[in-house]
This record gives structure tokens, C-alpha cells and sequence, in this order.
């Protein structure tokens, strides 16, 4: 079978199979969760809770009147301990909601409810996913509802479903492909309904091929309208694959123009992972408070896929053994280890969009002194953005914003292939994000 | 848990195990059966240059560091790689002073000079070669006949094509069983190293391709035309230095372009300006010149050819 790519890119080790020995486990219940207001792009939420009130289980404890902003529900049902700053991993500082769970209530049963989506509309279909509190769970957390709100004049032809999960060690998208292909599809059954796509592809990296067969599989067995539209297909295991510009170019051969959306070309993307939350939201009636995380790396005793409630703390994770260390970590990453984030110690909580924890080693995650480039311009040849990195870093040591401006700084994603290949070990993501910050403000001046 | 012992820093967090170190050793590995082809067809006379310019570089580099307070970094494999390239390029029967004066050239003025490793414009041991030739042209062109234990001079096969009309057979070139240059007379053993170096992609494919296939195009057509006159394709790419060059010292990362559009050029380039100092030249080798005028126009190309932008329309690159 042809296998789709795009120009670039890297493969680094994947050290996926050490997650993956067996399915999912549910980890227990937060003690006390601590629920980030914001946990999308877009408006701030306000707290809509106050300290002492009883909130339950699903109940929203933030929102905004914005229409790009996701609300966020208490995980848990318990009493609201306070509302105050916490440290949110991503964003720093960031009010936040400590509910204490009352363990006597139990948790609550999302049953399933047939309904047939033919009859409902669009817009009540969207209006239930943003109630929902459904962002974008790979990573981006871009509130669902908006990319679903089509605006009048565009249209999407093509819908691809996003199971490429190109980074290292990450395996709760394959997991989840794999325990609940039939959700995913469901879920992806109503976002073709909102949107009528002429064409949708699920796209899956080799390295994933259980996946894969899976989703043939109830596609082969679907009688539907949506079977004669729908596609799987195989793409190649490399690093950034599951990058929506680059996914799009894999499968469509089209590009996405700078600063535009997939949108502009008539492609919307969407990841596994929003699509089952997306059927538990309009089937089971059940907001955005759980996800399956995995939590990974060499130091970590017994690592593996768990389904934890939005708010759980990694502290509260490893303190209630849930899992354990071997040995000390080097560093702590919240997602994959190309574009996740360091962290400065674990009381931080669960978000929505949080794919995965990685507890790495010295030796897997040593960094590396800084030497001097040697020009091999193995970063050009990665980029799969088509940058000369290399230049770029030059021209940002320097202070030279215009010319960083010309070589079209403003286009990194910022995947990290570039600093991951270079031999002289240049930590070129931080000179790239220091040019674009210096573009961007000159540019607002 | 001591958590004062996490590092924070710029994602990503992993990082490929090929260093620059790695990628030094890897040429050196790539370039060890040039070298033993060397030592068998020149033995202890091959010897001696090798030995004069690894000795000349590593000391050069060693000298020039220590006295601009700089931190030594002579085990990062950069010298001894040079120094390895540099005798690769030089007659076996050359003296072992003129050998370390080389190597003293080539780091000093061909690398230090423009502020050490990654900022140097041209090749350094082409331009110690260069330096060497207009120092001392007899002993340059001096070659010795291969396995001969009493050093009996002899011609280059591309010298004997230009000055008696003699085409070399192509066996005898890609073993390497004729005069020449130290490391460059094995087609066989440079085409090992390069394959080993493509394997393992310390080096891109695009300038030994275009290198090497415009000096095929350029050869076939002038044979097509005249063939009495012209020697044909094969002997072109296996005689001299041009699988040398092609594969080790074009491909140098620090003097030649960061964009792959600009590798063809650069490439392209060096098998026109090959071709023109082979077919009309004083010499009978052009490669040395070839790509040392094209290292100074890499800048230029590295401005010219730039990669398209990503999602760009055509006429807006």
C-alpha cells in the first residue's frame, strides 16, 4: 500500500511500545482537583464558582460570552476549596479552581442514548460540543465549536481525521483508536454531519497498523452515505507527520499559505481523541473531563496509558502510586519530547489538551553544550516548513529582525526537527521563537 | 524526588546522536580505504606525506588556539580530517616538510584566520594545495609510478591523455594502479567511502550528482562531436581527482550552500569549471580550481537560491 509523506522531517526513536503493553487503565479519582480556568485558545474564562459552593460532577465552573472560548467543568463533584492562582503548564500563574471531592457521592454513570444526528441540527450539534467544554486534544487546544462554525462563503470539501500521533513515546491516540474505534467514528459521523465533506480521510502512520485495520474494519462494514466518502490511509512514520499543515499536504498534495488556515483551502482537521470526546458529548451527554494521558519515559517503573480526570496532579498521580519512579528524572515533559513543554517540578495538573507526562532520564534527555554551526544545513533539509534555519539563527543572534523577517521566520511551527538534527547541538527553537517574538513585535509597533 | 535536579529548556528534548564529532569520524571512517589504497600502491612515501599533514594541522591548531586563549579543540576530529584530505590531494613522493608546511598553511591561514571551524569560505586543504602548487610547481607535478619500489616517475592518466593523447584503461583506473595524486588514483576506494557516507547521510547526494553528472553530459556530448579529440565519459569521471573531490571535498559542509537548490548549482559549477581547465587548461586537472571558485561563490548562491516558501503561489516565492 502507498504510504503518503510530506518533504522533511526526522525520525528520532520512538520508544512507543514501552506504553503501549496493555490497554488503558482507569486512574483513581483526584483527591482534590485543580481545574485551570483557560484551558483553550482564545477568551479567558471567568469563574462562575465561588469558594465554598457545592459544584457537582460536569458542572461549569468557568466560561466567557466570547465565542472563541471553551467553558471548563469540575471534573469531580465536592466542595470548591478556593479559587486562586495555580501553576497551569503551559501558561505559568493561572486562576484556577480547587474542588475537594466528596467521597461518599459517587461518580456519575454517562449512559448512552440513541439518538439519530440526521434530525438534529448542525447548530444544535455545535452548540452541544462547545457546552461540551471539546477542544482540540492533540495538543493545540483550539476550541472545537469554532473550527466546526464554518464561516458563510467557505466550505470544507475535505475532513481528515488526525491519528498520525507523530511523537515520540505518545500512544493515547493509538490507544484510543484501538479501545474505541467505534466512538471515534460515531464522533466523526457528526462532524460530517455538520459539515458535508466530499471527501474524509483517516490517516494513520504505519507504524500504527492495528489502528489502521481497525478503522478499515468499520468502514467495511458501514452502509451508510459516508462510506462511499471515506478513506484510511497509510502514512509514513515520520516526525512531524501529524503537523495539520503537513498532514494536509501528505494526503491533498495542497499547501497551506502562510498565516492562512486549512480552512482558506477548504480542509479541516481534526485528532482522534476530539472526536471521541465529541460522540460523549452529544451521545452520552458527557463534558470534556477525562482523557486518556499517557505517562511515559526510562524513568518511570511501570509506564502505560491511563484514563484521568481533567485536574488530577501529577504529584497526586505518583503520590497515590497510580505510577511510580525508578529513578530521578532529568527532566519532566508535559506532551511529546519534540514539542513539549519542561516543567520545574509535578503539582501541575491534567488539562484537556495534556497527551502525554514524560519522566526522561540524563542520559535519554541530556542537553547538550552549544558548539559552533558547521553549515551541513541538515536544519534546511528537515524543515518542513522549507526554512533555512541556520540562517535564521545567525541573522537573531545578531539582532537583525528584518532580515530574520525576510527569511520568513514567522513560518516556523516550531516542530523542532531542526534543533533535533543539528549536529552542533544549537538549540535553534530558541532562536527561532526569539525571532518570531522580535518580528511579531516590531510589527505591532 | 529532588526536584532542584530537573533542567528546564527549549523543546525538543531529544536530540539525533549524530554530533559533529560524529559526522568528523564518519568522513575519516569513509575515507580509510582511499587511504589504505594509497599506503598499498605508495607505501612508506604515502607514509610520510600523511604523516607531515595530519602533523602540520593538528599542531597548527593546537598552537593557534592555545595562544588566542581559545578553548582546544583539536579532538573534534576537524584538524585531523583536514590533514587526512590534504594528503589525499598531494603527490606520494612530495617531501614531508613540504607535506607540514601544507598542513601549517591550511589550518592557519585556510581556517583559523576567518575565526576556526563553520567560518571558513574555502576548502582548506584545496587552498593549502593551492598554496603548495604555486610554492613549489615541480614537486607538485612530480608523480611517481605506483608499487615501485625505487620511485620511478611516471604521468598522471589525465596528463597522459592531454600531452599523448593515451587513454588509461578503465580497470586500471578503478583500482587505482596508476599515477597520481595519493588518495585519488582508486576509483573503487573513493566510491566505497562514498556510499558509506550516503548510507549514512553525513553527506547530501545532490552535489557528487550534479558534480559528477555534468561532467558525464559535458563529456558524452564533445565525444559525440569529436570523439578523436575528446576522451570519453568514463574516463573523465574515474581518471584524476574528481571522485575525490566530488565525494569529500565539495561536499565539505563549512564552504559549500545550506539550500539544496543551491547544491546543484554548486555542484553543476565545479563540473563546468572541471571540464573547461581539462579540455583547455595549462594543467590536466581542473578539480582543485574548480571548487575552490566555486566555495567563493557560495555565498552568493546560498542568497540566490533560496528554498520556496512554504504555501507560497509561484509568481510570490
Amino acid at each position: 500500500m502507498k504510504k503518503l509523506t510530506f518533504k522533511g522531517g526526522v525520525h528520532p526513536e520512538y520508544h512507543k511500545e514501552i506504553s503501549l503493553r496493555e490497554p488503558f487503565r482507569s486512574a483513581p479519582l483526584p483527591k482534590i482537583a485543580v481545574i485551570p480556568l483557560s484551558q483553550h485558545i482564545g477568551a479567558p474564562n471567568k469563574a462562575i464558582v465561588n469558594k465554598g459552593d457545592y459544584v457537582e460532577e460536569g458542572q461549569i465552573v468557568g466560561e466567557s460570552d466570547s465565542f472563541v472560548s471553551a467553558p471548563v467543568h469540575s471534573s469531580v463533584s465536592g466542595k470548591v476549596l478556593d479559587v486562586k492562582t495555580a501553576f497551569h503548564p503551559a501558561l505559568g500563574p493561572l486562576l484556577s479552581v480547587f474542588v475537594e471531592r466528596d467521597e461518599n457521592k459517587p461518580s456519575k454513570e454517562y449512559a448512552f442514548t440513541a439518538r439519530n444526528i440526521e434530525e438534529i441540527s448542525s447548530r444544535e450539534l455545535v452548540s452541544e460540543i462547545r457546552t461540551a467544554g471539546i477542544v482540540g486534544m492533540g495538543g493545540a487546544a483550539f476550541p472545537t465549536h469554532v473550527k466546526l462554525n464554518v464561516p458563510d462563503g467557505k466550505k470544507i470539501k475535505t475532513l481528515i481525521v488526525n491519528g498520525a500521533e507523530c511523537e515520540p513515546y505518545l500512544t493515547c491516540d493509538h490507544t484510543l483508536m484501538l479501545r474505541k474505534t467505534k466512538e471515534i467514528f460515531e464522533g466523526l459521523k457528526i462532524v460530517d454531519r455538520i459539515l458535508h465533506p466530499k471527501k474524509i480521510y483517516i490517516a494513520i502512520e504505519d507504524n500504527k497498523k492495528p489502528a489502521f485495520f481497525a478503522f478499515q474494519k468499520i468502514i467495511t462494514g458501514e452502509t451508510g452515505g459516508i462510506s462511499a466518502r471515506i478513506k484510511t490511509v497509510l502514512l509514513k512514520t515520520k516526525y512531524p507527520q501529524g503537523g495539520e499543515k503537513q498532514l494536509i499536504k501528505a494526503i491533498t498534495g495542497r499547501e497551506v499559505p502562510p498565516a492562512a488556515l486549512p480552512l482558506d483551502i477548504g480542509v479541516l482537521v481534526q485528532n482522534v481523541g476530539t472526536l471521541s470526546a465529541v460522540y460523549d458529548a452529544v451521545y452520552r451527554d458527557k463534558p470534556l473531563i477525562e482523557r486518556i494521558v499517557t505517562f511515559s519515559g526510562d524513568c518511570l517503573s511501570a509506564p502505560g496509558n491511563y484514563l484521568v480526570r481533567v485536574g488530577t496532579t501529577v504529584k497526586e498521580m505518583l503520590e497515590s502510586g497510580v505510577v511510580s519512579l525508578k529513578r530521578d528524572p532529568k527532566k519532566i515533559i508535559v506532551g511529546g519530547p519534540m514539542m513539549g513543554i519542561a516543567e520545574i517540578g509535578m503539582d501541575f495538573p491534567i488539562l484537556k489538551n495534556t497527551s502525554g507526562i514524560l519522566f526522561l532520564s540524563e542520559k535519554t534527555a541530556g542537553s547538550c553544550e552549544e558548539d559552533v554551526c558547521i553549515r551541513c544545513a541538515k536544519c534546511a533539509d528537515v524543515c518542513p516548513v522549507n526554512l533555512v534555519p541556520t540562517e535564521i539563527m545567525k541573522n537573531v543572534k545578531k539582532g537583525y529582525w528584518d532580515k530574520a523577517e525576510e527569511l520568513y521566520v514567522t513560518d516556523c511551527m516550531e516542530c523542532g526537527a531542526c534543533a533535533y538534527i543539528c549536529p552542533a547541538r544549537i538549540p535553534l527553537v530558541q532562536y527561532m521563537k526569539e525571532g518570531k517574538l522580535a518580528v511579531l513585535k516590531k510589527k505591532n509597533q | 524526588m529532588n526536584q532542584k535536579k530537573l533542567t528546564i529548556n527549549m523543546s525538543p528534548h531529544v536530540l539525533s546522536p549524530v554530533d559533529t564529532r560524529y559526522m568528523m569520524r564518519a568522513v575519516i571512517k569513509a575515507l580509510i580505504p582511499a587511504l589504505l589504497s594509497g599506503l598499498y600502491f605508495f607505501r612508506m612515501q604515502a607514509l610520510g606525506v600523511i604523516a607531515g599533514a595530519i602533523g602540520g594541522c593538528l599542531l597548527t591548531e593546537y598552537v593557534i588556539q592555545k595562544t588566542r586563549r581559545e578553548k582546544i579543540r583539536i579532538n573534534d576530529y576537524s584538524a585531523l580530517l583536514t590533514g587526512i584530505l590534504l594528503a589525499m590531494v598531494l603527490p606520494p613522493s612530495l617531501p614531508l616538510w613540504m607535506a607540514f608546511l601544507g598542513g601549517v598553511f591550511a589550518i592557519s591561514l585556510g581556517k583559523e584566520i576567518f575565526g576556526g571551524l563553520g567560518h571558513n569560505i574555502f576548502n582548506p586543504a584545496l587552498l593549502a594545495r593551492a598554496f603548495l602548487m604555486a610554492a613549489f610547481p615541480v614537486a607538485l607535478t612530480t608523480w611517481i609510478k605506483p608499487i615501485s619500489l625505487d620511485a620511478v616517475t611516471t604521468a598522471t592518466p589525465l596528463g597522459l591523455e592531454k600531452f599523448d593523447h593515451i587513454i588509461t584503461p578503465p580497470a586500471a583506473l578503478f583500482f587505482g594502479q596508476v599515477g597520481g595524486s595519493l588518495g585519488e588514483t582508486s576509483a573503487l576506494a573513493l566510491i566505497l567511502g562514498g556510499v558509506y557516507l550516503l548510507y549514512k547521510k553525513i553527506v547530501d547526494y545532490r552535489i557528487p550528482a550534479a558534480y559528477i553528472g555534468t561532467v558525464i553530459l559535458l563529456s558524452m556530448i564533445t565525444q559525440e562531436g569529436a570523439p578523436d579529440k575528446f576522451a570519453p565519459a568514463m574516463f573523465h569521471v574515474l581518471a584524476g581527482g574528481l571522485l575525490l573531490g566530488a565525494i569529500f571535498m565539495a561536499t565539505d559542509p563549512v564552504t559549500s550552500p545550506v539550500t539544496a537548490k543551491g547544491r546543484w548549482i554548486f555542484g553543476a559549477g565545479c563540473g563546468v569549471i572541471t571540464m573547461i581547465i581539462r579540455w583547455w587548461g595549462g594543467l590536466p586537472e581542473g578539480v582543485m580550481y574548480s571548487i575552490l571558485l566555486m566555495n567563493a561563490v557560495t555565498p552568493l548562491i546560498n542568497k540566490m537560491a533560496r528554498p520556496k516558501r512554504f504555501g507560497a503561489r509561484k509568481a510570490e516565492k
